[in-house]
């Protein structure tokens, strides 16, 4: 461990995570790298990204993951559960308390005109991470091909998210490991 | 009690097929409480994704509202367990194993052969989503714009989403 990192109590891991969640708007991530690694200083900048890394390549939301992992590491199965608790409690009573209302005022005109308006602007922010994600992805013809296959398969032909994920996730696995061979990458 | 089972089910899979995150699944996720259960309208999911964007916190909280509209209170925290319960133990366990795992060739090809695999599902959720929000014209128009602003400025997304409500609130769509 390094000397200068931090090692968060259980209250502490509660609250860190607490602030996470009531913070970050349409994406935790890099609200959760300023607090963990530059604010409090709990993780190197090292294991964040090894930490990230985890998260990503599981399934389920990073940033639950990530919380697990990082409360799994200071404190165990209780470390773990009070990180994701942290993070998730204040917000799901936020958006459930948003729901109430949505529900009581949906009738109204006027509510209607603004959810409109929210919905679009919400698929518009959807829009522009596929540009961002597009901007950064590997310019392998192969990677494009698969990243086609998978929208084709899911966004246009409707097809069931399971056997696509069977079918083209260790295809797509297999195709990078020998992409990496090839290249003689070390990793 | 049938409905929670159901949803507990369908969330735990739902949890353990999401690759790159819960905005992965919306197409699935309409599938099941839209167009199999009729549980809402496509209407209703676009708004509710909207809301969870609009509040604070991660974004699978959407699993939360979904299993709400569904089935009051109890629908919201069993679909919420159930999302994110499986992944939890899977990555608990795991965390543990990351260390060895960590430097293996394998990790990186993992990595890298799921990323395509995301963007095609984002992709996916991004079409199904604009198709349920945007009725009319107009509402192409502002998503084309919000879609613009957040992908080529570092504009607070939050800006754009009041920006829209206020545009809807004041009749323009």
């Amino acid at each position: 461990m390094n000397p200068t990192l931090i090692i968060p109590s259980r209250r502490q891991l509660f609250v860190g995570f607490f602030s996470i969640g009531l913070s970050g708007f349409g994406g935790v991530l890099p609200l959760a790298h300023r607090m963990l690694v530059q604010q409090r200083r709990w993780l190197s900048e090292e294991e964040f990204t090894e930490l990230l890394g985890l998260g990503q390549i599981l399934p389920g939301p990073n940033i639950v993951n990530m919380s697990i992992a990082i409360g799994a590491r200071f404190h165990g199965v209780a470390g773990a559960g009070l990180a994701v608790a942290g993070l998730m409690l204040a917000p799901l009573v936020i958006v459930l308390g948003m729901a109430v209302l949505y529900d009581h005022y949906r009738n109204l005109p006027d509510v209607q005109g603004t959810l409109h308006g929210l919905a679009s602007a919400a698929a518009g922010l959807l829009l522009a991470m596929v540009l961002r994600m597009g901007e950064k992805i590997e310019r392998h013809p192969l990677a494009l091909l698969m990243a086609m296959l998978t929208f084709i398969a899911v966004g246009i032909l409707r097809w069931p998210l399971l056997p696509v994920l069977l079918l083209l996730g260790p295809v797509s696995i297999w195709l990078a490991h020998r992409r990496q061979r090839q290249g003689g990458e070390r990793c | 009690m049938l409905i929670l089972l159901s949803l507990l089910a369908s969330f735990s899979l739902f949890s353990l097929m999401a690759v790159g995150g819960a905005v992965t699944l919306i197409p699935e996720m309409h599938y099941y409480v839209v167009e199999s259960h009729h549980w809402m309208t496509g209407q209703e999911f676009a708004a509710l994704f909207a809301i969870a964007q609009a509040a604070p916190g991660p974004n699978v909280l959407v699993v939360s509202l979904i299993g709400w509209k569904v089935a009051g209170l109890a629908g919201a925290l069993v679909a919420t367990v159930g999302m994110c319960g499986p992944s939890s133990l899977l990555c608990y366990y795991v965390a543990r194993l990351w260390q060895r795992f960590h430097a293996s060739p394998w990790r990186r090809a993992i990595e890298r052969g799921l990323a395509p695999l995301t963007i095609g599902l984002v992709a996916g959720s991004a079409m199904l989503m604009s198709e349920a929000a945007n009725q009319h014209p107009s509402g192409w128009l502002l998503c084309a714009a919000s879609t613009l602003l957040a992908w080529r400025t570092r504009i607070n997304p939050l800006w754009l989403l009041a920006g829209g409500a206020l545009l809807g609130l004041s009749g323009w769509l």
